[in-house]
C-alpha cells in the first residue's frame, strides 16, 4: 500500500508542477460553468440537470487530456525502465497512476462547487439528482480515466494517445444514444444500450442508483485497468 | 552473487544475446565490454528483471529473476543507459520519491537521503528541476537513485557516456570507491575505463561471449605477442622480401615513410629469441640502417578490435 500511495503522490505532484494542469482546470471550469449559466437564469429552474448532462461531452476532451501523458511520457523518457525495476508489481504501478489521475479529476469536479451553491441560493433545488449526478460524473470520469490510461500505455506519443482516447470515448458514449439505437437492427439494441457509457449515466444522473449501472462502471474500470497491467507487462512478451 | 547461465534473448528474428554464461563474485567489479549493439544492455535489462530471457536463467544473491523478481530488484541498484529521469521533479523530490518506493523506513529516510547527497555531491542542485541539470549532474542523480537503498549490487549501463573528462574521472573514482564493498557490473565501450576500474572483464560481440578474464590476463591471452615499430632505411622490396623469412614476424605493414626511412608495424609471435634482437641482426646482415625499434604491448583497444572484428 505504501508503494501505491508513494507513486500516486508523485504522479499528482507531476500534474501540478506543469502549467498544463492549471490551463486544463481553467478551461474545464470556464466551459462547464459558462455552458450552464448561459441558460440557467433564463430557464428559471433550480436544477443542475443541464450541468450534469453536459459532463459526458466535456469529459470527452477533458479526460484524454488528463491521461495522455501518464504512460506515454514514461515510455518516451525511458523512465518506465527505472520504474519497473523498482520493487513494484505491475498492478501497483497501474493502480498508483489511476488513483493519482482520479484525485486530480476529483479536485477539478470539487471546484465546480460554485454551481450547486448558486443553484441553492437562487432557488430550492431537489438535492437527490444533484448528489446522484455528481456520483455519476465521478463514476463516468473514472471509467474514461481507465480507458485513457490504457490507451496512453500503448503508445509513446501523447498526441496519439489523446486522439485515440477521444475517439474510443466518443464511440463508447454514442453507441448508447437514442439516435444510434434507432438506426441499428433491433436485435443489437439491448447490447448497445448496455455497453454505452451514456445510457448508464442518465439513470444515475436522475438520482436513481441502480446496481446494474454501478456494476457496469466498476467492471468497465476493472477491465481497462486489467488491460493496462497487461500492456505494461507486454514488454515481457 | 550473480550467476548467469546459458542466457539467450531474441527480439522477433534478431538474436540479441546468444548462450551467454558468466558469474560475478561478491565484491567484484565486472566490466562488460562490447561494441554498440553487442547485447550488453539487453543482458543488463534481464538481470534487473525488466525483461525476461528467451532462454537460460539468472540468479541474483540466490534469487531467481523469474520466480522472485521483487527480491532481486530490492538488492539491485540500476542506472539504465542514457539515465532516464523525471525531468519535471526537483532533485530532492525525486530522491525522496525513490526512497519511498524503495521502502526505506521513515526513521532512516532523511539520513539515507542526506548521505547519498553527500556521496554524489548533489547539495547545490537539490532545489533544481532535474530537466535543467547538466549531463554530469543528471548522471550523478542517476547514480544517487541507484544507491539510495544501499544495495549490494550495482548495475551501471555506460555510466560515463556523455560526460566531460573531469566528470569521467570523478565517476570512475566513485565507482572504484564503491567497488570495495559492492558488487558492480558496468558496461562500457570506452576501453581505458575497464583497465581503470574493473577487476574482471567480459567481452561480448554479436550476443556472444568472446573473452573473459582480468584485464592483464586478457592482455596476455590475446597478445602472447607484442607489436614492434621499426624505421628502416633500405629498399622497400628488399625489406618486404626479408621480413617474412624472419620467424617472429606474424604480420607487417608499412605505416609511414619519412625521408628515406620506411616505418613498419610488425605484429610478432612468440619465439625463443627476442624479436628486437632478431630484427637488429637481420638489419646488420642486409646492411640496412635502423633508426628505431620500439616495442609495445597490445592495449585493450587492440584486444578489443582483435576479438570483435
Amino acid at each position: 500500500m505504501g508503494i501505491i500511495a508513494a507513486l500516486a503522490k508523485k504522479e499528482l505532484k507531476s500534474y501540478f508542477v506543469s502549467p498544463v494542469a492549471y490551463v486544463l482546470i481553467t478551461i474545464f471550469l470556464v466551459l462547464s460553468n459558462w455552458l450552464f449559466f448561459n441558460t440557467y437564469f433564463l430557464d428559471q429552474q433550480a436544477s443542475m440537470r443541464l450541468f450534469i448532462a453536459r459532463m459526458p461531452w466535456i469529459f470527452l476532451f477533458f479526460i484524454p487530456a488528463i491521461t495522455m501523458r501518464v504512460w506515454a511520457e514514461e515510455k518516451k523518457l525511458g523512465t518506465i525502465e527505472l520504474l519497473m525495476t523498482l520493487p513494484v508489481k505491475d498492478f501497483q504501478a497501474v493502480l498508483g497512476k489511476f488513483i493519482a489521475s482520479f484525485i486530480f479529476l476529483f479536485i477539478c469536479i470539487a471546484l465546480t462547487i460554485s454551481v450547486p451553491i448558486t443553484v441553492a441560493v437562487t432557488g430550492a433545488p431537489d438535492w437527490g439528482p444533484i448528489i446522484g449526478g455528481y456520483l455519476g460524473v465521478l463514476l463516468m470520469g473514472a471509467a474514461y480515466l481507465a480507458l485513457g490510461l490504457f490507451i496512453s500505455s500503448v503508445t509513446e506519443n501523447q498526441i496519439v494517445a489523446f486522439i485515440i482516447s477521444l475517439m474510443c470515448s466518443f464511440f463508447l458514449l454514442i453507441i448508447g444514444e437514442n439516435f444510434v439505437l434507432y438506426s441499428i437492427p433491433e436485435f443489437f439494441v439491448p447490447l448497445f444500450e448496455f455497453l454505452g457509457i451514456g445510457s448508464h449515466f442518465e439513470s444515475i444522473s436522475r438520482g436513481v442508483i441502480d446496481s446494474r449501472d454501478l456494476i457496469y462502471y466498476f467492471s468497465f474500470i476493472f477491465f481497462f485497468l486489467f488491460m493496462n497491467v497487461k500492456s505494461v507487462e507486454s514488454r515481457k512478451w | 552473487m550473480i550467476e548467469v547461465k546459458n542466457l539467450s534473448k531474441r527480439y522477433g528474428i534478431t538474436q540479441a544475446v546468444r548462450d551467454v554464461s558468466f558469474e560475478v563474485k561478491r565484491g567484484e567489479v565486472l566490466g562488460f565490454l562490447g561494441p554498440n549493439g553487442a547485447g550488453k544492455t539487453t543482458t543488463m535489462k534481464i538481470i534487473t528483471c525488466y525483461i525476461p530471457p528467451t532462454d537460460g536463467t539468472v540468479s541474483v544473491a540466490g534469487f531467481d529473476i523469474l520466480e522472485n523478481p521483487l527480491d532481486v530488484r530490492k538488492r539491485i541498484g540500476y542506472l539504465p543507459e542514457s539515465t532516464p529521469l523525471y525531468t519535471d521533479l526537483m532533485v530532492e523530490e525525486y530522491l525522496y520519491f525513490v526512497a519511498q518506493m524503495r521502502q526505506i523506513p521513515i526513521s532512516q529516510r532523511q539520513q539515507r537521503i542526506k548521505k547519498i547527497i553527500e556521496t554524489c555531491s548533489l547539495k547545490e542542485v537539490l532545489k533544481k528541476d532535474i530537466g535543467q541539470l547538466s549531463k554530469g549532474f543528471k548522471q550523478r542523480v542517476g547514480l544517487a537513485q541507484a544507491m539510495i537503498h544501499d544495495p549490494d549490487i550495482l548495475i551501471l549501463d555506460e555510466p560515463t557516456s556523455g560526460l566531460d573528462p573531469n566528470q569521467i574521472i570523478e565517476i570512475r573514482q566513485l565507482i572504484k570507491k564503491l567497488g570495495k564493498e559492492k558488487t558492480i557490473i558496468l558496461s562500457t565501450h570506452i576501453l581505458p575505463e575497464v583497465s581503470a576500474t574493473c577487476d574482471r572483464v567480459i567481452i561480448i560481440n554479436e550476443g556472444q561471449l568472446v573473452a573473459s578474464g582480468t584485464p592483464s590476463e586478457l592482455q596476455e591471452q590475446a597478445a602472447g605477442d607484442t607489436i614492434l615499430y621499426s624505421s628502416i632505411k633500405a629498399l622497400k622490396k628488399d625489406i618486404e622480401s626479408v621480413l617474412p623469412t624472419l620467424d617472429f614476424v606474424k604480420e607487417f605493414r608499412l605505416i609511414d615513410t619519412q625521408d628515406s626511412f620506411l616505418r613498419y608495424k610488425i605484429i610478432t609471435q612468440k619465439t625463443e629469441s627476442d624479436p628486437g634482437e632478431q630484427l637488429f641482426s637481420a638489419a646488420v646482415k642486409n646492411n640496412w640502417i635502423l633508426s628505431e625499434i620500439h616495442k609495445e604491448n597490445l592495449s585493450m583497444e587492440d584486444i578489443f578490435l582483435k576479438l570483435t572484428s
